[in-house]
């Protein structure tokens, strides 16, 4: 009985320092580095976190690259977690900097948006962003919700716009995900924003995979599937342009920790958004999701040749 | 949420339209009926002749064992993947689901017709092969009628599977109840949930008890009575 008494007591010593030392290490290192860094007075240092989904670590690491070629001291911490995780991480400081997605960020700070477009979402997510944390410049490239049709129904039928589908929907068979047929900017929203109603729904919940492989072999004409998915560029899918912005923007944006920002920091990863692109991404995405290649490595190269 | 539930199963607007619990009933019928027929068309003969002739006897055992092993899910999964390029338009979801559920039901419909054979009482086999009757009419005169009472509990419990199987294949894309349970849960409607729950399970009952009729109708009285003697 006392034998265990002691073991537990050791353990949870043991666990209990242990916690500490996890807590508080990344905020020491950011401290010592800062201290240290003199020899690149004002470039100061950061630690980058991502989500734990390949494009926000790719982005992450684009992040990194750029950041340590601007002379800065870059810690990367990837792979964290949902955003409920890695935005207490960013309050807490074991993280400094992360690649987010205005529309997926406005939406968790206010569950009750109901701006779609970029300007809309970002003037939303200023607004509510809490003080210690700030966003820098969107970047034009999104990964969010879109209409996809294969290169061919596209020729064919000369389709651009979500909009030009409305002499053809009625004869088109629609699939996505579920939850999609329900939500107000899925079917519904379709109807309202660009008046299209499709001969059917099919109901794909077996993940993007299959959605992908449906549009493909044309079980169905148009799919519901997010724009850098590595699927798009490999099939020749074309994305559908949203012009009423249904589906709301998700541009990605650089959130930082508002005192771990200076200058350097500010204007490398402003420079970056300048610098992604829907496209460009994507062809990154098939990089290190088709072709496996090191993220890490991805990033750098492009890191090369556009900044 | 018991209300919520309740008023869904009510509203009218449930029930009709191509979405509606009718339409999808009958989408869900006609894909496990297929299947149990599928199933039976592989199993009940090759039951017969393992019954009949006793050969067989282990391998069957095993394979149905082994068969039963197979996870659906996964089955399906890499059924859809590999057919969907193969097949077009509906039939490329349909197929890979009614391949899953026959080998579901192969296992029991085969234990049903084999175990139902070999309960034959040997007495009536060798009368019938003492008045002179060929191994063919044995069979299908003396032990084929004999071995329904199994045979029919082996298609039953074959298609309570079918029916409770057909639900999780909506993942894929199909239709049927499993809609209900499917896309209820990826757009947090639960009452949508609940309520395909409860239809499902209905229809299951009723088609058990239709089957039950049938196989009142069909087994002969005189083994009926012979079994409550």
């Amino acid at each position: 009985m006392r034998r265990t008494a002691v073991i537990t007591l050791a353990l949870s010593a043991t666990l209990g320092l242990a916690a500490c030392g996890g807590g508080s290490d990344p905020m020491d290192t950011g401290g010592d580095s800062e201290a240290g860094g003199s020899e690149d007075a004002g470039a100061g240092s950061i630690t980058i976190g991502s989500a734990n989904f390949p494009e926000n670590e790719l982005l992450a690491e684009i992040y990194a690259a750029a950041l340590s070629d601007a002379g800065v001291d870059v810690d990367t911490q990837l792979n964290i977690g949902s955003r409920e995780a890695y935005i207490a991480g960013i309050q807490d400081g074991s993280i400094d900097a992360l690649p987010e997605y205005s529309g997926g960020l406005a939406t968790y700070l206010n569950p009750e948006i109901t701006a779609t477009s970029s300007e809309d979402v970002l003037a939303d997510l200023e607004e509510n962003l809490p003080e210690d944390l700030q966003v820098l410049e969107i970047s034009e490239a999104e990964n969010k919700d879109s209409l996809v049709v294969t290169g061919e129904t596209a020729e064919e039928l000369g389709l651009t716009t979500i909009g030009d589908l409305s002499d053809h929907a009625g004869d088109m068979t629609l699939g996505g995900p579920p939850e999609f047929e329900t939500r107000p900017n899925g079917v519904d929203g379709l109807q309202e924003v660009y008046g299209l109603e499709f001969g059917s729904f099919r109901s794909l919940a077996a993940g993007a995979n299959l959605t992908v492989q449906s549009l493909a072999n044309g079980q169905v004409d148009v799919a519901n599937i997010f724009t850098t998915n590595p699927a798009v560029e490999e099939n020749g899918f074309v994305v559908l342009e949203d012009p009423e912005s249904l589906f709301a923007a998700q541009n990605i944006v650089p959130l930082l920790r508002a005192d771990a920002v200076n200058p350097t920091i500010e204007e490398t990863l402003n420079e970056v958004s300048a610098a992604l692109n829907t496209e460009n991404l994507t062809s990154m995405m098939v990089q290190v999701q088709t072709e496996g290649q090191d993220p890490a490595e991805v990033a750098r190269e492009f890191v090369d040749e556009n900044l | 949420m018991i209300s919520l539930t309740w008023q869904w199963l009510v509203d009218p607007a449930t029930w009709t339209g191509p979405g509606g619990i009718v339409a999808q009933s009958i989408t869900h019928l006609r894909i496990s009926v297929v299947a149990l027929l599928l199933a039976a068309l592989v199993a009940v003969p090759v039951g017969l002749f393992i019954g009949h002739t006793g050969r067989g006897r282990w391998l069957a055992i095993n394979l149905a064992g082994a068969f039963r092993a197979i996870p659906s899910l996964g089955v399906l999964f890499v059924a859809t993947l590999l057919l969907l390029p193969r097949l077009s338009g509906n039939l490329a979801f349909e197929l890979p689901v009614v391949l899953v559920l026959v080998l579901l039901a192969v296992p029991p419909v085969l234990s049903g017709t084999y175990a139902g054979v070999e309960a034959v009482d040997p007495a009536a086999r060798d009368a019938a092969r003492g008045v002179g009757m060929t191994e063919a009419q044995i069979l299908w005169q003396v032990e084929f009628p004999a071995a329904l009472p199994l045979l029919i509990s082996g298609l039953r419990s074959a298609m309570l599977q079918i029916i409770a199987t057909a639900t999780i294949a909506a993942i894929v894309g199909i239709g049927g109840l499993g809609r209900y349970l499917i896309d209820g849960q990826a757009s947090r409607q639960y009452e949508v949930m609940a309520g395909g729950a409860i239809v499902v399970a209905l229809l299951a009952l009723l088609v058990d008890l239709v089957m039950a009729g049938v196989q009142r109708v069909v087994v002969s009285p005189g083994l009926v009575v012979a079994k409550e003697h």
